[in-house]
């Protein structure tokens, strides 16, 4: 441990600064490149939870003044905007980027040069999002930031409501985001199909490969409309366009149509990969086999292809014909059939398991048991006419909260914790790890599970402040307290990165006692990850090897 | 109780909604108990008792039945589901239109509401009145859903679902409450910045009670006739921006961007709902509407304290 320590400290003080800054600023490496996506969603996640605390805040308490109307709805558009594109995106392209490559044997992405454009000009969106409160202001009265809603429904977006230059940032980074996700997307795609080491052909693929392939189609199907539609607004607001312009004969509702037919696979996007670490995890500290491997990869490639069918389950309530209410309510039910087979899945993994409840474990239990009821509720708003109560409502609110933070964030904590050791060579302090699990666990809980209840009794969202006497204050209240404990479990999750980093100690190659081919290699892993490619003859390589009397390829 | 629960329905829609949501609600919540005592059932069970203990579990790579059986379930769960959903879309959406029924055309305004009664000539603003309608005897409204602007959507929970109010793109939908009462509800579709006090107030009356309030509504004001015209209240409303937006019927105030003021004082609250409308609200509102609703299209018109008390009295005399 402590010759670590001495060559840490001294390793970087024989290089000056600007050295090991121009070598992460050109970096191809995609283990580097994914580290960079990562350290980006970080700090967005930062900025989005100081957002979100200020809404809460601000709500509270009925007729509560802490910010003014024009304040709270900047907020929720960049909360909404930040969290979705310049969070979870980049924290699902950087674990993609990091250990897709390494878990397939090969030694870099396909791509690497595309690789680092990808992540550069995804940067470059996040900023252009973010100047907005420097440049955003036009004319007087236009605001700063964008205020539009992260969904910016037509007419709101055009000239006439949104006057200065607020709402073409937000189109800007969107546009130039999006690019960046589609450049990482065929990536993906590429790498996966083209680099994966001898023996391992598709079906001997980590699931976690799988999951990725499939989340990236999906990237490339559904970004596509969403960066037409920010580019038919540009002309609308620029070029005398009338695609979105209520006001000469333009449709608000094909900027709906447009809008979520990127934004409902966009949810798979997230969640995709969020099922790709728990497919990871849980079989390692269940000491188990993933349990119907060649179904979980049925289930996923069948939610990527129903995900496309399903946007307008968002438009319940904009007036499509019943026969269309009809058919969207089918496939967004059926829909919960695969997502149910991977739970089932899940849960058969570790029945008969030995399981060990480390931090990442812990993690990925709460998730499946928060994707249970996120995924229950998901079939309670499919019910179109339970939606025409309950849309854009605060239960609507608490559903994809629970799919977001209780699906996907919880299991990026899990992907943090259980590859920490990989990325760093380090071993992360457990006991700050649980207590970050809990804080976050009752925080959660607190702020989303009585965050259904105000939408029951009749309140929407977006709202910067509430009448009293409807019975909705002290749900309010409760959830607001939830934010604190929320806030206090990422304050110990980053000083637990820091601190291991700088203090802990070296974890070995292979601590967990895994199973994939990136812990056959040193932690951090060498340039190139590989000396020798290796070879592989079944879906846990490093099971074969550690147990060559009973080996997995005998089975499959 | 709160007066916007879905959990206490006073109409047909609300009510057949109500019903489906309660067969969803408790179809999910069987599932998520089976589940998730499987899941607390396997965490205990399971756990790996003893540390030291290295030794690996049984592998176990799958099973086809098993996988079959937990395909096969929620394949008929859900089309039990969407067909009792389909029925309730159908009876709601597709509900035929009785001839007598009442007919309202709702128009969303940044960040109010507009009503006409096209059959019976009157003109009205954020306070809906409709008859009540006996179950024997049905008497329905029908909402024709407009909009001046952006989206907004109508929504009184105890009556039925939202239905959105989009420019370019006329929606409907239709009510007949069982109980006389006020009903509350208020936007519910992200529609600017004052989308927050944007509020609903539906007052269902008896059928008499309802009449005479058309009857009313129909007649012109005391201040809109020829002995008010000279009055200093009017002669400021007149001469200054009121008339650009306003209308009070019988005079030459005669605009639709803000709503109609004819019969201003018939109606309980003033901004939408935000503050209840008595002379004190009324003249901080003329005043300064950002005081009660920071974000208005209401500009402050900067009057003198004199022409404020004059022009509060005159607004006081729209009965």
């Amino acid at each position: 441990m402590s010759t670590n320590t001495i060559a840490l400290s001294e390793l970087p003080a024989s290089r000056p600064f600007t050295l090991r800054l121009h070598e992460w600023v050109t970096t191809v490496d995609h283990k580097r490149l994914g580290m960079l996506y990562i350290l980006f969603a970080l700090a967005f996640l930062i900025v989005g939870g100081i957002e979100a605390t200020i809404m809460r805040v601000q709500l509270i308490r009925p007729h509560n003044d802490l910010v003014s109307p024009e304040v709270f709805n900047r907020m929720f558009t960049m909360h909404g905007t930040t969290m979705i594109f310049f969070v979870a995106m980049p924290l699902v392209f950087g674990f993609a980027n990091y250990l897709v490559p390494l878990m397939i044997g090969a030694r870099d992405m396909a791509f690497p040069r595309l690789n680092a454009f990808s992540f550069w000009i995804t940067a470059l969106g996040g900023l252009f999002l973010y100047f907005s409160f420097l440049g955003g202001n036009g004319l007087y009265g236009a605001g700063s930031a964008p205020d539009v809603g992260w969904f910016a429904y037509a007419p709101l977006t055009a000239k006439t409501f949104s006057v200065g230059h607020s709402t073409d940032y937000w189109t800007l980074s969107l546009l130039v985001s999006g690019i960046g996700s589609v450049g990482t997307a065929i990536n993906i795609i590429a790498t996966i199909l083209c680099m994966r080491c001898p023996g391992m052909t598709l079906g001997k693929m980590p699931l976690l490969a799988w999951l990725n392939l499939t989340m990236a189609g999906l990237v490339i199907l559904a970004v596509s409309p969403l960066t037409a539609a920010q580019l038919m607004l540009l002309i609308d607001r620029y070029l005398g366009g009338h695609f979105f312009d209520t006001q000469a004969g333009g449709s608000a509702v094909i900027w709906m149509h447009f809008f979520w037919i990127f934004g409902h696979p966009e949810v798979y996007v997230l969640v995709i990969p969020a099922f790709a670490f728990a497919s990871e995890i849980i079989p390692v500290f269940s000491r188990k086999a993933i349990f119907g491997y060649p179904v979980m990869v049925l289930a996923t490639v069948s939610i990527g292809f129903i995900s496309m069918s399903v946007w307008a389950h968002h438009m319940f309530t904009v007036g499509m014909t019943s026969g269309a209410n009809t058919f969207f309510v089918l496939s967004t039910m059926a829909i919960a059939v695969p997502t149910g087979i991977k739970i089932f899945n899940w849960l058969a993994t570790m029945w008969g398991g030995k399981i060990r409840f480390a931090t990442p474990m812990l993690f990925c239990i709460a998730f499946l048991f928060q994707f249970l009821v996120a995924g229950l509720t998901g079939v309670t708003l499919a019910v179109a006419p339970f939606d025409w109560q309950l849309g854009n409502s605060y239960y609507v609110v608490a559903h994809f909260h629970y799919v977001i933070v209780g699906g996907i964030l919880f299991t990026s904590f899990a992907a943090f914790y259980y590859w920490f050791p990989k990325v760093t060579g380090k071993m992360y302090n457990e006991g700050l790890g649980k207590l970050h699990f809990w804080l976050f666990f009752i925080g959660f809980h607190l702020t989303f599970d009585f965050m259904h209840v105000p939408g029951l009794l009749g309140m929407p969202r977006r709202i910067y402040t509430y009448e009293p006497g409807r019975g909705w204050d002290i749900w309010n209240l409760i959830a607001t307290v939830g934010v604190f404990f929320q806030a206090a479990g990422v304050l110990v999750f980053v000083g637990n990165l820091l601190w291991s980093y700088f203090r802990g100690t070296a974890a070995g190659n292979d601590p967990w006692d895994a199973w994939t081919l990136e812990w056959s290699t040193s932690s951090p892993p060498p340039e190139y990850n590989y000396a020798v490619i290796p070879v592989v003859r079944s879906r846990r390589p490093l099971w074969d090897l550690k147990h060559p009397e009973d080996p997995d390829w005998r089975y499959e | 109780m709160s007066p916007t629960t879905i959990f206490s329905p006073a109409s047909t829609p609300a009510q057949s909604i109500l019903g489906l949501s309660i067969f969803a609600l408790l179809t999910v919540a069987a599932i998520f108990i089976i589940v998730f005592a499987l899941l607390a059932y396997a965490l205990v069970r399971f756990r790996n008792k003893n540390s030291d203990d290295r030794s690996e579990p049984a592998q176990i790579y799958g099973s086809s039945q098993v996988e079959l059986a937990w395909t096969v379930i929620p394949v008929l769960i859900v089309i039990a589901l969407s067909l009792a959903t389909a029925r309730v879309i159908a009876s709601v959406q597709d509900a035929p239109r009785p001839p007598g029924a009442l007919e309202v055309i709702v128009t969303g305004h940044q960040y109010w509401w507009e009503y006409r009664y096209p059959k019976l000539n009157i003109v009205t603003a954020n306070e809906l009145h409709v008859p009540l309608s006996d179950p024997a005897h049905p008497y329905p409204t029908f909402l024709t859903l407009l909009s001046a602007d952006t989206d907004h959507s109508f929504w009184v929970p105890r009556l039925a679902g939202k239905t959105d109010l989009i420019p370019n793109h006329p929606n409907s939908m239709w009510i007949d409450p069982h109980e006389t009462g006020l009903f509350l509800g208020q936007c519910a579709q992200y529609c600017g910045t004052q989308h927050a006090k944007m509020l609903l107030r539906v007052y269902v009356q008896p059928r008499e009670d309802f009449d005479r309030w058309v009857r009313e509504q129909q007649q012109l004001p005391q201040g809109s006739t020829e002995a008010a015209a000279t009055s200093a209240g009017r002669r400021v409303f007149e001469s200054t921006a009121c008339v650009n937006c306003h209308t009070v019927s019988g005079t030459p105030a005669r605009s639709n961007f803000g709503p109609d003021l004819t019969h201003l004082m018939s109606r309980d609250t003033i901004a939408a709902g935000a503050v209840p409308n008595t002379p004190e609200m009324l003249r901080l509102w003329i005043k300064n509407p950002r005081a009660i609703k920071p974000g208005s299209k209401m500009p402050a018109m900067g009057l003198s304290d004199q022409d404020l008390d004059a022009l509060t009295a005159y607004l006081e005399t729209l009965r």
